[in-house]
C-alpha cells in the first residue's frame, strides 16, 4: 500500500504566538478513511489547512500522493477535494451554479463541468433544488452540496473537515453513507471530527489530537484496547449519589472513575472480579445501583483516559450548556440506553 | 439517498486542455460571473447603491447650488450652470463611494468558507481579486448610467456633445477600476465587513470633499486648493469636468491617466500580497 497523505512533524505558530500545531505526524494509506479526532481547538483544522495548501507549516512537511504541499502546491491542488465545516459554498448561487463554478476553477472544460454537476446533483439528492439559491437550502442539503463540490473534479484524495458538525442525526447518517460509498470507490479520505462515534464508524485508523499533538494513534479497536479491557457502568439514583459512589470507588483504589449524570463509569482490568468488588463496596455503603453493566469502552472513554479530561468542558457533569451539541445527543442516547438496561434489570429482579 | 461507490468516484482526474493564460482568464471570468450573479440576486442592494448618489444630486442641485459661487464662464461667455459643474463631482462620488461595496464584499468573502475552498483549488490566486474588481466595474457602468439619466432629468444638457461625454464616462470607469484595488486592500485588511466599511469612509471622505467635486477649488484656502487639485479624485474631477463642459482638457486627462496607472502599479501588488497573507 502506498501513502496518500503524509504529515511529518507539522508545526504551526500563528502571529501572536498561538501554537496551533506542535509536531503532528501521521500517515494515511491510499483508499482508506483516516480520522483526526479531537476537541475544538485541538489543531485538526490547522492540519487540514496545511495539507490542503491553504496555509504553510511553520515547520515540518506534508505530502499528498508523494507531492510536497508547499513546494508542489499547484500540483497538490489538482489532486485534492476539500469540504469544510463552514459549508464553503456561495449562498446566493444555486446548487448547480456553485458546482459549475468550482468545476471551472478546477480547470475542467465546460462540457465536463455540466455533466459532472448534473451527476452530482442527482447522486446527492439535490435535483429538485438544483436551480434554487443556497439560501433556501437546509443545513443538511448545504453540507451535501459542499461535499459534492469537493467531488466535482473526482479528486483521489478528499479532506472532510468536520463534515457532520451541527447536522441532525438523519442528515448525519446520509453523509456517513456517502462517505462510505466514496471509500468503496477508492478515494482516500481524511476526516476530522469531534464525534468519537463518527470516527469509530467510518475510519479504519484514527489519530487522537489534543493541544496540537497526536496523543494516540491506531485502529479504533487498538485505541479501545489501550484503555484496558472493560468499562463498568454503575447507575445510581441521582447525580449526588453518583458523585459519592465515585469518591468511594476512587478511595478503594480503582482506576479513575468518571461521572456522567447519575452514572459512574469505571475502567476495569478484570471485569467480573472488579464487578464483585464494586458491588461489595456499594453494599457496605448501602448504595443500591439502578444500572450495573460491563461493556466495551467507547472512544469517549479513550479520550478521557488519555487526556485525563473530557472531550468538552462540562459535558461529564451532565449539564451541557449547548443543547444543539452533538456530544449531548450522544450522551442522551447513552442515557436512553441506560434507562433501557435499568428496565431490564428491574424486570430481572422482580 | 443511496449512492453506490462507482457512481461517486472513479479515481481519474479530468483536467481540461488549454494553456495557463487561457485558464487564468477563465478563472477571472468565473469569479466575475459569480459576483455578478450575486448582484443580480440582491437587486435591493444594487438599488440602494444608487440612492445615495441620487440624493447628492438633489442636495447639491437644489439646496446648495444657490450658495456656491462658481465664477466660471462657458467658452461662449455665458455663465456656467451649477448642474453642469456638478455632474463630474457626482460621477466621482458615485464610483468612489460605490467602492465601499468592494471592500465590504471582499471582507465578507475572505471570512467565509468559500475563499478557504478557493485557496485549495488549482485556480490563479489573482483571479479572486480581479474577478471582484471586474464585477464592480460592471456595477459602476450601471451606476454611471443611472446617474447620467438623473443628471439629464435635473437639467444637465451635455454641452460638449455625446463623444466627449462618453470619453468622460470611460475615464471615470478606468480610474474607478484602479481605485477599486485600494478598496480591495481595505477589504482584505479589515477584520470583518463592518470594519471594512468604517475603515473605507475616513479615507474616502477627505479625498472626495477636499476636491473640486462640488465646489470650485479656487474658493478654498490656498494650501487646500493645492492639495485638492493634485490628489487623485481632484484630478479625476477636473479631467471629467473638462470633457463634459469644455475648457483645457488634455493636461487634466493625461494627469488622470497617470494617476490611474500609478494607482494600479502600486495597489495591485499590495492587494495580491494582502490576499496571500490573509489565509
Amino acid at each position: 500500500m502506498s501513502l496518500a497523505i503524509e504529515a511529518d512533524g507539522l508545526e504551526k505558530t500563528f502571529e501572536g504566538e498561538v501554537r496551533a500545531l506542535d509536531g503532528v505526524s501521521f500517515e494515511v494509506e491510499e483508499g482508506t478513511v483516516f480520522g483526526l479526532l479531537g476537541p475544538n481547538g485541538a489543531g485538526k483544522t490547522t492540519a487540514v489547512r496545511i495539507l490542503t495548501t491553504i496555509i504553510e507549516p511553520t515547520r515540518g512537511r506534508g505530502r499528498v500522493l508523494g507531492h510536497d504541499v508547499v513546494a508542489q502546491a499547484g500540483l497538490v491542488r489538482k489532486l485534492i477535494g476539500l469540504a469544510g465545516q463552514n459549508a464553503a459554498v456561495d449562498e446566493y448561487l444555486s446548487g448547480r451554479e456553485n458546482l459549475t463554478m468550482v468545476g471551472r476553477l478546477n480547470r475542467l472544460p465546460h462540457d465536463v463541468v455540466a455533466r459532472r454537476a448534473g451527476e452530482l446533483l442527482s447522486q446527492f439528492g439535490l435535483v429538485d433544488a438544483a436551480n434554487r439559491p443556497l439560501k433556501t437550502y437546509s443545513g443538511g442539503m448545504r453540507r451535501r452540496l459542499d461535499v459534492a463540490a469537493a467531488l466535482v473534479a473526482r479528486p483521489p484524495v478528499l479532506f472532510l473537515d468536520e463534515p457532520t458538525t451541527g447536522l441532525d442525526p438523519h442528515s448525519r447518517n446520509d453523509l456517513w453513507e456517502m462517505i462510505e460509498g466514496l471509500v468503496g470507490g477508492g478515494t482516500t479520505v481524511l476526516l476530522t471530527t469531534q464525534y468519537l462515534e463518527e470516527a469509530d464508524r467510518l475510519a479504519s485508523k484514527v489519530a487522537v489530537v489534543d493541544l496540537g499533538r497526536v496523543i494516540a494513534e491506531g485502529t479504533p479497536q487498538q485505541l479501545k484496547a489501550q484503555l484496558g479491557t472493560t468499562m463498568l457502568d454503575v447507575g445510581l439514583s441521582d447525580a449526588s449519589v453518583a458523585q459519592r459512589a465515585a469518591l468511594l470507588l476512587a478511595e478503594a483504589g480503582t482506576k479513575a472513575p468518571s461521572v456522567v449524570g447519575s452514572v459512574v463509569e469505571l475502567p476495569v482490568d478484570d471485569g467480573p472480579k472488579a464487578a464483585l468488588e464494586v458491588l461489595r463496596l456499594l453494599d457496605q455503603n448501602e448504595l443500591v445501583p439502578t444500572i450495573f453493566r460491563l461493556r466495551e469502552p467507547s472512544l469517549d472513554d479513550v479520550f478521557l483516559s488519555i487526556t485525563g479530561r473530557p472531550t468538552e468542558e462540562g459535558s461529564l457533569d451532565g449539564q451541557d450548556s449547548d443543547p444543539g451539541d452533538g456530544r449531548r445527543s450522544r450522551r442522551s442516547r447513552r442515557g436512553r440506553r441506560h434507562a433501557a438496561s435499568a428496565h431490564e434489570a428491574e424486570g430481572g429482579t422482580s | 439517498m443511496t449512492i453506490t461507490a462507482t457512481e461517486v468516484v472513479s479515481p481519474q482526474v479530468e483536467i481540461g486542455s488549454g494553456g495557463s493564460l487561457y485558464w487564468a482568464v477563465a478563472d477571472v471570468l468565473t469569479i466575475t460571473k459569480r459576483n455578478l450573479i450575486r448582484y443580480k440576486r440582491t437587486p435591493d442592494a444594487l438599488f440602494f447603491s444608487t440612492v445615495q448618489p441620487i440624493m447628492f444630486v438633489l442636495l447639491f442641485r437644489y439646496v446648495f447650488s444657490g450658495a456656491i459661487k462658481l465664477g466660471a464662464t462657458l467658452p461662449g461667455g455665458a455663465k456656467l450652470p451649477y448642474v453642469d459643474f456638478l455632474m463630474a463631482g457626482i460621477f466621482a462620488q458615485s464610483v468612489s463611494f460605490g467602492g465601499i461595496g468592494t471592500a465590504v464584499g471582499l471582507a465578507e468573502d475572505v471570512h467565509s468558507g468559500l475563499i478557504e475552498r478557493f485557496r485549495a483549488l488549482p485556480m490563479t490566486r489573482f483571479s479572486v481579486l480581479a474577478g471582484r474588481t471586474l464585477a464592480d466595474l460592471v456595477r459602476n457602468v450601471f451606476v454611471i448610467a443611472v446617474m447620467t439619466a438623473v443628471g439629464a432629468l435635473v437639467g444637465f444638457d451635455f454641452p460638449t456633445g455625446a463623444l466627449a461625454f462618453l470619453g468622460a464616462v470611460a475615464l471615470v470607469l478606468v480610474f474607478a477600476y484602479a481605485l477599486l484595488w485600494g478598496f480591495a486592500i481595505i477589504g482584505l485588511t479589515a477584520s470583518n465587513s463592518e470594519t471594512a466599511q468604517v475603515m473605507a469612509f475616513p479615507i474616502l471622505f477627505p479625498l472626495l470633499f477636499a476636491s473640486p467635486a462640488f465646489v470650485p477649488a479656487s474658493s478654498m484656502p490656498h494650501w487646500l486648493e493645492v492639495f485638492s487639485v493634485h490628489q487623485p479624485i481632484g484630478v479625476l474631477v477636473n479631467a471629467t469636468r473638462a470633457l463634459m463642459i469644455g475648457g483645457p482638457t488634455a493636461s487634466y486627462v493625461l494627469q488622470c491617466l497617470a494617476w490611474t496607472a500609478g494607482l494600479l502599479v502600486v495597489l495591485v501588488p499590495i492587494a495580491v500580497w494582502r490576499y496571500r497573507k490573509s489565509a
